[in-house]
């Protein structure tokens, strides 16, 4: 019998290893993938020009082809920023109010429903960004039209916002009873020992919860493909069109013929994109894992 | 033990069900979204007159269907271009031998917000518009007001089209790509500067929006793309062949559904959802798609004497 259960141990130990290892496969295939299928692009598209400048346009014919995406860049950017400057703000006081001030009640009910926001399909945020987003933002400005950098920006904080909310909130959570007994037998009062005492202990998690909003909202695609009117000319201000990286991936790999320049250079793209996700993720990792040493 | 055999046998008879109930008569058809209304509503119909065939219509685009042609994910590929010959050269490679159908006309018909003055232009303003040289509404006779461009992405086939046959010419940056048509018609109804494109079928429907009459030159006369007789006659500028691309010969449920579409009845659905029926010449080249010789071509009956050979009722 015990030996049976030894195997038994010796089994599911080996499966836990095997899924674990499944997933640094899965990452290191994907990353090797965009490599190699983006490696051909460079023999014909220099890699400065690639990067940096705007004039994105691989199906021309009456000039020749070019592979700039330098305004994609620049719009991914613009959006992602947008969007954590609205997000931010909002996150931190919705995390600070449901930790700190509301009932356990509201909060029973309160943070369910906005677990569900994050699970709205991004097709329907999109589509509320032509039909409502859009139309506001057109009349506040008194522009024509609102398919532009700072829709794109509102929608993805709306997306973004469920992730930082929720992990600022854990955050704040997390900050040990005392700092807050110490802080309010000292004569602070309640604001202050949010605001000075737990938000501060609380600083590193939220900033990580902010990448990850930030991960996210890089990564985005149907929303602003839908919402930010993807013209390629580079944006001045963020009430222009953009068309960020992740829309002229999903707009042009269904019919790119299969290895030409313009397929390798979408897997540049996509490249690129990958690059910078993982720059954001490893930077929230980084700093998450600091903020855990510090309070133990 | 037995729940798992039991759980393992549904799944291998759904799998073997569905290559042998399902492949036979399914039909998919991809591409572009111009025709996908259209399309889609003959597909309806001819399911209900023939149950037993299963017909799939999504969009993507023109560029999407027909890649899905080349990469045999569907059996029709809807275009409003036609193929290029680098695809022409791609499918071969692969076995597949692209053949075409016209089975509708459409005017693609250049649109404004409602509230716009301006009611016609000439196809040299148009390109000129699009390829950012003309920016403002006052150049072509309007208000004082720059011109937001809306158009189609890139795997579109009236993109491609718009800008082979009319701009002649590459497209502004400052171009905003709508996911279809329908995008475009939304969005110039609530943009007063804007100015767009889509097939008639879809500005028939469309409120909040006007037509503009089109004309070659400056000082000759402008046409209606909502006037089917000036369309048949080929006066309205604009106009331009639906294709369907198909692998070889159509065969089967494929070559019965083709011949459905070109059929009088078939004919009679496009032009109500606002498309218009094929001339006598595309009859002709249709014929030929569909391996069909010289008897019958001059019968006026010749589309339903067809259906009666094909098997259709």
């Amino acid at each position: 019998m015990a030996k049976h259960n030894n195997f038994k141990e010796k089994f599911i130990h080996g499966l836990f290893f095997l899924n674990g290892l499944l997933v640094i496969i899965v990452l290191v295939g994907i990353f090797v993938l965009l490599v190699t299928k983006s490696l051909p692009a460079f023999k014909e598209i220099r890699f400065s020009e690639f990067l940096f400048k705007a004039n994105w346009n691989p199906t021309a014919t009456f000039v020749t082809p070019s592979y700039g995406i330098g305004s994609m860049l620049v719009s991914t950017l613009m959006v992602s920023i947008g969007a954590l400057a609205i997000a931010i703000p909002l996150g931190i006081g919705a995390a600070a109010y449901l930790s700190d001030v509301a009932s356990q009640r509201v909060r029973e009910i309160a943070k369910p429903i906005i677990e569900i926001l994050a699970g709205i399909p991004s097709v329907v945020i999109g589509f509320l960004g032509i039909v409502l987003v859009g139309p506001v933002i057109a009349k506040i400005f008194h522009i024509p039209n609102g398919l532009n950098a700072l829709n794109g920006s509102i929608l993805l904080a709306v997306m973004a916002l469920p992730t930082i909310i929720s992990l600022s909130e854990d955050a704040l959570n997390s900050v040990p009873k005392s700092f807050q007994e110490a802080s309010l037998a000292l004569g602070a009062t309640h604001w202050q020992t949010l605001v000075r005492v737990k938000i501060p202990a609380a600083l590193s998690g939220i900033i990580a919860a902010s990448m990850l909003g930030m991960g996210r909202a890089i990564g985005e695609t149907m929303t602003v493909l839908m919402a930010t009117g993807c013209a390629i000319a580079m944006p001045t201000s963020f009430l222009q069109s953009v068309q960020t990286m992740t829309a002229t991936i999903a707009i042009e790999l269904g019919e790119v013929p299969y290895n030409t320049t313009h397929y390798y250079a979408l897997f540049g793209i996509g490249l690129v994109l990958f690059i910078i996700t993982f720059i954001v993720n490893m930077i929230s990792d980084i700093v998450l894992h600091k903020y855990q040493r510090v309070l133990k | 033990m037995n729940r798992f055999i039991g759980f393992l046998t549904i799944i291998v008879a759904l799998v073997l069900c569905g290559d042998v109930c399902l492949a036979e008569d399914m039909v998919q058809i991809k591409g572009s979204d111009t025709l996908i209304n259209m399309v889609q509503k003959l597909s309806e119909i001819y399911m209900a007159k023939k149950p037993g065939t299963a017909i799939a219509v999504t969009g993507g685009g023109s560029g999407t269907g027909i890649a899905g042609l080349i990469n045999k994910r569907c059996d029709i590929a809807n275009a409003s271009r036609q193929i290029k010959s680098s695809e022409v050269e791609d499918a071969n490679k692969r076995g597949v031998d692209p053949k075409r159908v016209v089975v509708a006309i459409d005017a693609l018909s250049i649109i404004v917000s409602a509230q716009n003055p301006v009611d016609k232009l000439t196809v040299d303003q148009i390109g000129k518009i699009y390829r950012g040289e003309i920016k403002n509404w006052s150049e072509v006779g309007g208000n004082d007001l720059p011109i937001t461009l809306y158009g189609r992405q890139s795997n579109s086939g009236t993109y491609d089209f718009m800008k082979e046959n009319v701009m002649l010419g590459e497209y502004s940056p400052n171009l905003k790509s709508m996911n279809g048509n329908a995008q475009i018609a939304e969005a110039l109804n609530q943009d007063v500067s804007g100015i767009g494109y889509v097939g008639v079928g879809y500005a028939k429907e469309a409120s909040g929006i006007k037509v503009l009459k089109v004309a070659t030159k400056p000082g000759a006369t402008y046409y209606d793309p909502m006037n089917s007789i000036d369309v048949k006659n080929g006066k309205y500028p604009i106009t331009r062949p639906l294709n369907q691309y198909v692998n070889g010969t159509p065969k089967g449920p494929v070559r019965s559904f083709i011949i459905f579409e070109l059929s009088e009845e078939g004919q009679a659905i496009v032009e109500k959802e606002g498309f218009f029926a094929i001339p006598g010449e595309y009859q002709a080249y249709n014929d030929q798609t569909l391996g069909i010789t010289g008897t019958v071509r001059d019968d006026p009956m010749r589309p339903k004497d067809l259906g009666v050979n094909d098997g259709i009722g």
